[in-house]
């Protein structure tokens, strides 16, 4: 067997939350930064502060992470914040798993799972994609490596495929 | 005899000998060896036997195009049937077998089919196996089956590995000839993101072999040069042993990469299938050299003029000591000239053309060798080896003029451009007159997305035949600027179309001309189906079989479709060609699968306690992709025992289900209420805030889609339940009408179904277990009623309780974090110890739920099943102006008063009827079937009433209570039923309500 | 195998990463419609040979539907739009009858 081209990492637990409303509003963002110290993103953008980050995931929908026990809390701001403002804030940290993939062959190991022109995948872009048959999101998360959001029930699968596609040797 | 020459060979190294088998005779060749080098080292040239006839077969060509030399190849696991030696690279311990023969490759019963060959023309399959019909079971479809199938099937389990992986470029240039890396060095000097692929594993072409100047240097030299340059450029990714198989829609290019088959068993991937999106393709694909048809053209022996020359360039190998050539070209001199250079025979070269005066006959002639001007081969003389061939005048009808006593025939008709890239997406082709081939009609290229051509065809693919062209076409078509590379060859002299040698050949000839070496098409075939009135070339191919081969055509295609042009007396280009299809050559069934097999095949769902179930027991059934427990087996214990175990538990003590699968979704917003009123049948936006009503949802025409319990969380917020297999359906049936109909209302949905993992606690311990758990939640029967629901945290984990029951027992839905599942899981286990807490599966939870005529979306339901069949009338709001699915409903057939409806079923002796049993009807319908009148849609023993109990949907059912009906069974059987209500057990309801 | 450009996000995204939905621009009818129109609504599709509307869904992706304008005889996309639309925008209309000048144009 050759030698892995990249190390796969489940994450561990990861708060998520997430917060669908009008993204042009200045109250949402002003609720956003709040809860994360972030500023909002821009469309595909994903913007990292301090230990959190805000993933911009649909024209009216963005992705909170956060510590995971402050998810609940962060959740609960939010819809706080904007009570009176049409929105919909829930926590989904429970529901996805998060993996990291490191290592010279990473980008090579999301080349082989998802039909994703990673070479020309900026960082700081989110890609909302499909890794084999499941729905994945990623993003270059630090040097040479990715991370990699599936959801829970797959994540058994998605790790092996991870593993199976990090094995040498390079593309 | 042929052998290895003592000097030259550009590819191998004889410092590096490899040692392999045939047929289990031990070989050796060299590093660099193809298969069919090595083989015709050993002087191995008969390696198989044909399809139909059996007939022997050598190898005939050098590269992709080989049609004849197929061998079974590797051992064990490992074994492939197939696979062509002249482009399979020689390893060390290879090994090969001869395949579609009997008793052995020498001496082969099934010959006889080809003394039976009159017997056997064209479309002999199709006629003789129509009559009488009865034949077909038990004397025709045995024989074809027997005799069908080239190679054997490996048995055991593929040991090696395979991936697939996605690429991207602005050109992927196809082919590693000069044209290829004159193409790819004008992208890449451009600062295009290029692909250059080349098939085999070694680059150059055919310029290497013949030895043309490329800037003034040697074309060897010059694709070193260009190789390296490539190499250096960080915008372009080069490809050896890269094939492109097939381009499809939108610059979709698959290539295959074999990257280890010449290295089996070095932890590589064996195969990798590439995934590529290319802004345009660069097809320069060279072109494949054309066989002459003339009788005995298929005796081992008889090969392509290039191909021979490739041996004895590339491989030091010499097909045969005295070899005669036949051609209506010029280039076929460039083997006369290697084979000289190599110190072997070249008896004559037998030349179609009459007049025969360009430079490189002058050249073959300086040699001191016989140019026979206007002449052909009347035949090709031996069995399993060429002897020797009858000299003919081409004119005339194939007398004998002399006999040349030879044991190798080089032949060559011409060449066609490879045009498969260019056609796989609708490029059509035009006919060049001149150089008899169709080429890439460049004002009628595939077109992509943008509606301009992707794909360009450069050099020889393109019609461009000599070097210097050939070389100017590709850099142009790379976007070159400045100079093209230029060449130096000798220049040739125009070609000659001949189709049949000699042209006035008659039937006994015609009847030995080889077209479909594989598959044993004739020109006579070809010319039978056209007197039967075959006009169409693709009602043609399939008649003869001629080009359905594995070789799908490369050398026959255009031969066969010139004798059925001639036999239509039409022009070529009247007939057209067949469709070419990708892949442009066989591609392994694994690599197509790619990481898809095993564990990997399809997602594996799995809730939050899956893994205690599968530590206790859990006998495994497939939801969608979830995998639920279809109950829990105990040691000893059979499934059947372990399900009325679980029922009988549940209904007298305390059962648990995972119901992590079932959909949750929230829906909230200002126009939540009004949405889901429009979603389901029944009212929603009356619920008030703590209670749940049961709901159904439809489709537009009216049929039961989804059904599940819809919560009313706050104000503007409701938590709607989906069926286990519906989550993502019906979260994306909302998203639909939200952003596609009413996309002014101010409503967002979120799926949460993964996010909580729920437990259903079931049973007259229901309550106690979870107040044995503790916490702030008020359980009893006054502060949380049937159908409401309370939050709170039980056993300290965070929970939202839903008092609902599918079971008609005292329950409670609970839905605690997905991550806390397993935790909240075992502490019911540990609570209910005292309680005789069981886990119970699905099949109790069908049981279960049929014993209280509960329905089952997929199983009462079937898509063609409206609400107002299973009884759920009170389930409809007619209040409502309305709803997904009341105008469907409103059809008439829909509001028929004699439709299907649901009932129970009951067997008088206690008997279950067999799952999907219809009710037959008096008399039969058009298609003299049975009438109908009713089907089962559940049947199950109840452990509870210890007998069978059904559900079925019967013609005006509820009217017809009491009246019994007899039920075939698949079995033979045939069951007596009472028609009675689908309620089996506690109609009142008591037992949930306490 | 198509590449359609999400509207929505602005991703390329490729046939697998999304789900197909039919024609587009259909009227909904309702309770009260009468029998024909309603069978059209729910069954009587274009299909033709050249200029089509769909709808598709970034299923793999940002999730949103949108809608497409594309030869189904050659598979050239003439544009994506906006699934919050009752009509082909104005300037999709005009690329249409540039590069294909035979086209009926659009109706409801
Ligand atoms: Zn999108």
């Amino acid at each position: 067997m050759s030698e892995p081209i990249a190390v796969i990492e489940p994450a561990g637990p990861q708060g998520m939350v997430s917060l669908r409303a009008d993204l042009s509003d200045r109250a949402v963002a002003q609720a956003v930064t709040a809860a994360t110290g972030c500023a909002m993103p821009g469309p595909r953008r994903i913007v990292a502060a301090g230990g959190k980050a805000v993933a911009w995931m649909s024209p009216d929908e963005l992705l909170l992470l956060v510590p995971h026990a402050e998810a609940p809390g962060v959740a609960a701001g939010l819809a706080e914040a904007l009570a009176g403002t049409h929105h919909l804030a829930t926590e989904v940290s429970d529901a996805r798993a998060m993996f990291t993939i490191r290592g010279p062959g990473a980008d090579d190991v999301v080349a082989k799972l998802c039909p994703v022109d990673v070479e020309r995948l900026p960082e700081g872009e989110i890609r909302r994609t499909r890794a084999a048959q499941v729905a994945a999101a990623l993003w270059r998360s630090g040097e040479g490596e990715i991370s990699l959001v599936a959801f829970r029930s797959v994540a058994g699968y998605v790790e092996r495929l991870l593993e199976v596609a990090a094995e040498g040797p390079r593309l | 005899m042929s052998t290895r020459l003592a000097q030259g060979g550009r590819l191998i190294d004889r410092q590096k000998p490899l040692r392999f088998t045939f047929n289990g005779l031990p070989m050796e060749g060299y590093e660099g060896d193809t298969m069919a080098a090595a083989l015709l080292a050993n002087d191995r040239m008969l390696v198989g036997r044909s399809f139909k006839y059996h007939r022997p077969r050598g190898i005939v060509a050098s590269g992709a195009e080989e049609p004849n030399a197929l061998v079974g190849l590797g051992e064990g696991a490992r074994f492939e049937p197939n696979q062509r030696v002249t482009t399979t690279e020689l390893f060390d311990g290879a090994s090969a077998i001869s395949q579609n023969h009997w008793p052995s490759l020498d001496f082969d019963i099934g010959a006889i089919n080809a003394r039976l060959a009159r017997f056997l023309p064209a479309g002999f399959y199709y006629k003789m196996f129509i009559h009488p019909r009865p034949f077909w079971k038990h004397v025709y479809e045995p024989f074809i089956r027997q005799s069908a199938g080239l190679g054997r099937a490996p048995k055991d389990r593929d040991p090696d590995r395979y991936e697939q992986a996605y690429g991207f470029c602005d050109v992927a240039v196809v082919g590693g000839g000069v044209a290829g890396l004159a193409a790819a060095l004008a992208a890449g000097r451009a600062g295009k993101r290029v692909w250059l692929m080349e098939q085999a594993a070694h680059w150059g072409g055919r310029a290497v072999v013949d030895g043309v100047t490329v800037d003034g240097a040697a074309a060897e030299d010059w694709v070193a040069a260009a190789l390296a340059e490539l190499g250096g450029m960080a915008n372009v990714r080069v490809k050896a042993r890269t094939m492109a198989a097939g381009l499809y829609d939108h610059g979709y290019l698959l290539a295959y990469e074999r990257i280890a088959d010449h290295t089996p068993g070095d932890g590589r991937p064996r195969h990798r299938l590439w995934r590529i999106r290319a802004g345009q393709v660069i097809a320069a694909t060279g072109a494949i050299e054309r066989p002459l048809a003339f009788a005995g053209n298929d005796v081992p022996g008889v090969m392509l003029a290039s191909a021979v020359r490739d041996y004895a360039v590339n491989w030091a190998v010499s097909p045969g000591d005295r070899t005669v050539i036949v051609t209506n070209n010029d280039d076929a001199y460039r083997t006369a000239l290697a084979l000289a250079d190599a110190g072997l025979v070249v008896p004559a070269v037998v030349d179609a053309r009459a007049c025969v005066t360009g430079a490189l006959p002058q050249a073959v002639r300086d040699r001191g060798i016989r140019v026979l001007e206007g002449r052909g081969i009347a035949k090709v003389k031996g069995g399993k080896r060429v002897t020797g061939v009858a000299i003919c005048a081409q004119a005339g009808e194939g007398s004998v003029l002399e006999e040349i006593g030879c044991d190798a025939v080089a032949m060559s008709g011409g060449w066609s451009p490879v045009v498969h890239l260019w056609s796989h997406c609708g490029g059509k082709l035009a006919w060049d007159e001149a150089g008899a081939m169709f080429r890439p009609d460049p004002a009628r290229p595939p077109t992509g997305a943008d509606g301009a051509a992707m794909v360009v065809a450069a050099g020889a693919a393109n019609g461009h035949l000599q070097a210097a062209d050939c070389l100017a076409d590709a850099h142009a078509a790379g976007g070159g600027t400045g100079a093209a590379p230029t060449a130096v060859t000798e220049a040739e002299a125009p070609l000659e179309p001949v189709w049949i040698m000699p042209q006035g050949a008659g039937p006994a000839l015609r009847a030995k001309m080889w077209l479909d070496y594989q598959n044993d098409v004739k020109v006579s075939d070809v010319q039978l189906a056209a007197r039967e009135g075959y006009e169409s070339v693709e009602h043609t191919k399939r008649y003869t079989t001629l080009g359905m081969a594995t070789d799908q055509g490369k050398l026959s295609n255009i031969n066969g479709l010139a004798v059925l042009s001639e036999a239509l007396h039409q022009p070529i280009p009247a007939t057209g060609t067949t469709t070419f299809r990708p892949p442009y050559t066989p591609i392994s069934l694994a690599a197509i699968a790619g990481e898809a097999k095993g564990e990997l095949f399809q997602p594996l769902r799995r809730t939050p306690m899956h893994d205690w179930h599968e530590a206790h027991g859990a006998y495994w059934e497939p939801v969608g992709h979830w995998r639920r427990p279809y109950c829990y087996q105990r040691s000893g214990e059979g499934i059947e025992d372990a399900v009325r175990r679980e029922v009988r538990n549940t209904r007298n003590g305390l059962g648990l289900l995972d119901a992590s699968t079932l959909g949750k979704i929230v829906v909230k917003g200002p126009d939540a209420g009004r949405f889901l009123d429009m979603l389901y049948t029944n009212m929603m936006s009356t619920l008030p805030v703590g209670k749940c009503r049961y709901g159904l949802m439809c489709n537009e025409q009216g049929f039961l889609s989804d059904d599940g319990v819809v919560a009313r969380l706050s104000d503007d917020t409701w938590l709607c339940h989906t069926t286990s297999g519906g989550a993502d359906r019906i979260h994306g049936w909302m998203e639909d009408w939200l952003q596609c109909e009413w996309w002014d209302w101010k409503v967002y949905t979120a799926n949460l179904t993964e996010q909580f993992a729920q437990v259903a606690v079931v049973g007259p311990k229901a309550r106690a277990v979870l107040e044995k758990l503790g916490g702030d939640i008020d359980l009893s029967a006054a502060a949380l009623p049937f159908m409401h629901w309370a939050e709170g945290t039980l056993g300290g984990i965070s929970a939202r309780v839903f008092r609902i029951s599918f079971s008609g027992e005292l329950s409670y839905e609970i839905a605690v974090p997905a991550g806390q599942g397993r935790a909240f899981w075992e502490q019911l286990i540990a609570a209910g110890e005292d309680f005789g807490v069981m886990p119970y599966g699905t099949e109790a939870l069908h049981i279960m739920r049929a014993e209280k005529g509960f329905i089952m979306i997929g199983d009462e339901t079937d898509g063609t099943v409206i609400p107002q069949d299973l009884g759920l009338d009170w389930a409809i709001s007619k209040k409502k102006a309305d709803f997904l699915g009341k105008r469907g409903m409103e059809r008439t057939h829909m509001t028929d008063p004699n439709r299907w409806k649901l009932v129970g079923l009951e067997t008088p002796d206690g008997s279950v009827i067999p799952d999907g049993a219809y009710v037959p009807a008096t008399g039969v319908n058009a298609n003299g079937q049975k009438n109908t009148q009713g089907r089962v849609t559940s049947t199950y023993h109840s452990p509870t009433l210890d007998r069978g109990i059904a559900m079925a949907l019967v013609l005006n059912g509820p009217d017809r209570m009491g009246e019994v009906l007899d039920i075939p069974g698949i079995d033979g059987k045939v069951y007596r039923a009472k028609i009675v209500s689908p309620v089996f057990y506690d109609p009142e309801g008591e037992k949930q309500n306490v | 195998m198509l590449i359609l450009t999400c509207p929505c996000c602005g991703v390329a995204a490729e046939e697998t990463e999304l789900q197909p939905g039919g024609e587009a621009h259909l009227k909904r009818f309702g309770p009260g419609s009468s029998d024909d129109a309603f069978e059209a609504y729910m069954f009587a599709r274009a299909n033709p040979k050249g200029v089509h509307f769909e709808r598709w869904r970034h299923a793999y992706g940002c999730g949103k539907w949108f809608l497409a304008a594309r030869c189904t005889a050659t598979l050239e996309v003439f544009g994506t739009y906006s699934a919050q639309t009752k009509e082909p925008p104005a300037e999709i209309v005009t690329k249409i009858r540039a590069k294909r000048p035979d086209w009926a144009g659009w109706s409801a």
